[in-house]
């Protein structure tokens, strides 16, 4: 076993590992460039390395990517993949008071720390959380979904009732299209682009990024203050934040890992549920959504232990745990590795001089993260303002078109993208409508699969009400929901006192 | 002036002459085939796609641009291959039953007609499956279980109207039994659901039973003989339920695709299959390998539609 994971350190595997991480940075980086795409467009280059080197090269490219994420969410308050949803929360107002630097720094810190839990986890507990896995069924999909959206009730600043507006604007966006339960075709108004629905990073893009290029011409300012010179990485500054943070830090990755180790749920969702938690658990929950270091923190490293914690299933089920997974999974079948649950048995070395890899690749993202971080801030910093929202524009509209090659998705991000402007001019934000839209799907398919199992069993309130996970879901949300109201009544008589 | 013009028509004139005696030439591009796959990498469809670019290469010279359109199981993409040049340069990978059963509804956004198939390639046959722990050992079972509580079997299978669906609906009918069915996205999210004992069984293909090989149980193959992959397998057909079915995935053009260039297409795609390498690749993963060309399509294309429609009546597609 030792040489199997000594095996990840030949020059090559460290080259394909570099290499790996820049690629799948820059891929992820750029708006409508998702890390699946990065693992698609990038699988081919790996059919003539051998199966080991290029699974490396693969976990390389995904990790960079989701890593890479941050950089756009940062700097131009557009997730570079929806993993990075949670991180234009804070990271932009962060930006936009002068700190991307730190801002930066501390995702990359995050991201390395959250990439080593996930690796981890996957050497040292993937038979028995894949179990775990398995017995999440429909209905706690269906609560978890319901967990990310309690997150409505804290980001919707000022108002509760536009927040819960805004979330259901996001979940009908979400119904566009053909339902996978029961086949309807819903809210396309007959055109053929809708069937497919609305794609999630269209309207991420959309809802994000052009409002900041309609400020931005619109605005006199310019969209984040410039720091002075000379301040370099932050890097003393930000560890003191990850040593406050430490726990903040364990615990986001550690919910990154199971969540990305359950096949339907993904980076998204494990990094919003993060930020929830860190929020609630937070003595300063009110500077979360304006630039709290804590919550880049929990979202950057929840969403790099997803990737490890996508391989538990991945490797000890054969089913994938997330979109990339699959493709690899793809790729090693093209490779002759017999995936499935007998890969980590019979391919033993291919698996471990992987596992391996990955724990290299997380650990070189940490000087590279660093200056890639750095030349991306440059570049943004260094773009005159008349310039910036064009180029921005540019890239929205070339990184949609990107997606799937449609200009139908082209069409829907800058509609929603117009929308999402004026709504945010009548004070609804663009946060609970994305997490409508990014939610919507898994929270109506786990209840409908809930309701058709529940029902055959003649067993609903059971099947919703009565399993274990969901009653300990349940229990997270009712707590998130009342706690500030709690909080309230019992502080507030002996703060008055 | 008039000479300019006259410069100008016969120009016209000449660039397309030249643009004629180029569509009669009549071949494939000297590029890389842009292969648009309708549903997520990873699955299927893009397995083998990636499997069949090697061989395309050594006898064309030329690679595949493989291509993601997914939304609405696969109609998102279909909806579009008519928009599609026509140079040959450009195909779509498309599957049945989904091109007969979706455009059923008039809501599908393009009609069968609209699909111009080049060539199928490929079955993966219906298959039942539970897991390797479950108290149902074979397919008489399954009936019993089944009849002695109507509608308490719960069945996973991948979307609604597809080909899981048509098989659970098809062998229902066939064996007098109600069971209900569960749609999910995507064979792994069913297999997720079958190993974690959410549901009882799974509608899915042969090549599940391969890749989770020890974990499930395959009660019956909708095949004609028993697939090599499973000897100890029986067909429906030995257990009396004439099934003999399944998913088939093939390549399409877009409509106004010169004829010579389809049946070059056509002929590339037999000869990929002929691979000796490849066809034993594809039967080690359950697939099924199949060849309809050019000339077997049109009457392989009316007999399914007729076949079709009457599994449209049983799934409530057609009134």
């Amino acid at each position: 076993m030792l040489s199997d994971l000594l095996a990840a350190l030949t020059p090559l595997n460290l080259l394909l590992a570099v290499g790996g991480v820049v690629a799948g940075t820059v891929i992820g980086a750029l708006p409508g460039l998702t890390a699946t795409m990065a693992v698609a467009v990038l699988t081919p280059l790996t059919f003539s390395m051998e199966p080991a080197s290029a699974m490396i090269a693969l976990g390389a490219i995904y990790t960079g990517a989701i890593y890479g994420g941050c950089y756009s969410a940062i700097l131009i308050n557009t997730p570079g993949t929806p993993s990075a949803i949670a991180t234009t929360f804070d990271g932009y107002p962060m930006a936009r008071r002068g700190d991307a630097d730190l801002a930066l720094t501390l995702a990359n810190l995050a991201s390395v720390a959250g990439g080593l839990v996930g690796a981890l986890a996957l050497f040292a507990l993937a038979p028995p959380l894949a179990e775990v896995a398995l017995a999440f069924g429909p209905v706690e999909y269906f609560w978890l979904a319901v967990l990310g959206l309690t997150l409505i009730a804290s980001l919707s600043e000022g108002s509760l009732l536009k927040g819960l507006i805004g979330g259901c604007v996001g979940l009908s966006i979400a119904m566009v299209g053909t339902a996978v339960v029961g086949g309807d075709v819903r809210f396309t108004f007959g055109l053929p682009g809708l069937l497919g629905g609305v794609n999630v990073v269209a309207a991420l893009i959309g809802l994000f990024c052009i409002p900041v290029v309609i400020d931005l011409v619109a605005e006199p300012g310019g969209h984040m203050e410039m720091a002075e010179s000379g301040r370099g990485y932050r890097l003393s500054e930000a560890l003191s934040e990850v040593r406050g943070g430490a726990w903040n830090l364990l615990r986001s990755s550690s919910i990154g890992t199971f969540v990305g180790a359950l096949p339907a749920a993904g980076g998204a969702i494990a990094a919003l549920i993060a930020y929830a938690e860190a929020r609630r658990t937070s003595p300063r929950p009110e500077t979360f959504g304006k630039g709290a270091p804590q919550g880049i923190l929990a979202c950057e490293s929840a969403n790099n232990a997803t990737v490890g914690g996508g391989f538990i299933p991945t490797l000890v089920l054969g089913i994938p745990g997330t979109p990339p997974d699959a493709i690899i999974l793809g790729a090693l079948l093209v490779h002759g590795v017999r995936t499935g649950p007998n890969l980590f048995q019979e391919q033993s070395a291919i698996v471990y001089t992987f596992m391996a890899g990955l724990l290299v690749s997380t650990i070189l993202m940490l000087p590279l993260g660093l200056l890639l971080g750095r030349y991306a801030y440059r570049s943004i910093a260094a773009v005159p303002k008349t310039l910036l929202a064009p180029t921005i524009l540019l890239m929205t509209i070339l990184g949609t078109y990107a997606i799937q090659g449609s200009g139908d998705d082209v069409v829907v991000m800058l509609v929603l993208g117009v929308a999402g402007w004026l709504l945010g001019r009548a004070g609804f934000a663009a946060a609970p409508i994305v997490l409508g839209v990014v939610l919507g799907g898994i929270c109506e398919q786990g209840f409908v699969q809930g309701w058709l199992i529940g029902g055959a069993q003649e067993d609903l309130v059971g099947m919703f009400f009565g399993r274990p996970i969901s009653l300990a879901i349940l229990a997270v949300i009712a707590l998130t929901l009342l706690y500030p109201l709690l909080a309230t009544r019992l502080w507030r008589p002996r703060l008055a006192t | 002036m008039m000479t300019h013009r006259l410069g100008r028509a016969v120009a016209a004139l000449f660039a397309f002459t030249l643009a004629g005696t180029a569509a009669s030439a009549q071949t494939l591009p000297a590029r890389d085939l842009t292969y648009i796959i309708p549903f997520n990498p990873g699955g299927e469809s893009d397995v083998t796609a990636r499997l069949q670019e090697p061989v395309y290469r050594r006898l064309t010279g030329h690679g595949f641009v493989i291509q993601y359109k997914t939304g609405g199981g696969g109609a998102a993409a279909w909806a579009q291959l008519n928009g599609l040049p026509t140079d040959g340069g450009t195909m779509m990978g498309f599957n049945t039953p989904h091109i007969f059963l979706q455009p059923m509804s008039g809501k599908a956004g393009y009609r069968t007609a609209d699909i111009n198939p080049v060539y199928i390639f490929q079955l993966t046959p219906h298959a039942l499956i539970v897991a390797a722990d479950s108290p149902i050992k074979s397919i008489e079972e399954y009936v019993a279980a089944a009849k002695a509580k109507p509608g308490a079997i719960t069945v996973a299978g991948t979307g609604t109207h597809s080909a899981n669906h048509v098989a659970q609906q098809s062998f229902d009918q066939a064996a007098g039994i109600r069971t209900t069915y569960v749609p999910f996205t995507g064979t792994g999210a069913t297999v997720t659901a079958l190993l974690g004992k959410q549901v009882a069984a799974l509608w899915n293909f042969t090549t599940v039973g391969v890749e989770q090989k020890g974990k499930v149980r395959v009660l019956a193959v909708a095949m004609e003989q028993r697939h090599p992959q499973f000897p100890d397998v029986p067909t429906f057909r030995e257990k009396g339920v004439d099934m003999v079915d399944g998913a088939m995935r093939g390549v399409a053009v877009p409509a106004g695709t010169p004829d010579p260039v389809r049946r070059q297409l056509s002929e590339t795609f037999r000869q990929i299959n002929a691979d000796p390498a490849f066809r034993q690749k594809m039967i080690d993963g359950g697939y099924v390998p199949l060849d309809v060309g050019q000339d077997k399509l049109p009457a392989f294309m009316a007999e399914h539609t007729r076949r079709y429609a009457e599994i449209g009546k049983l799934l409530g597609l057609v009134k």
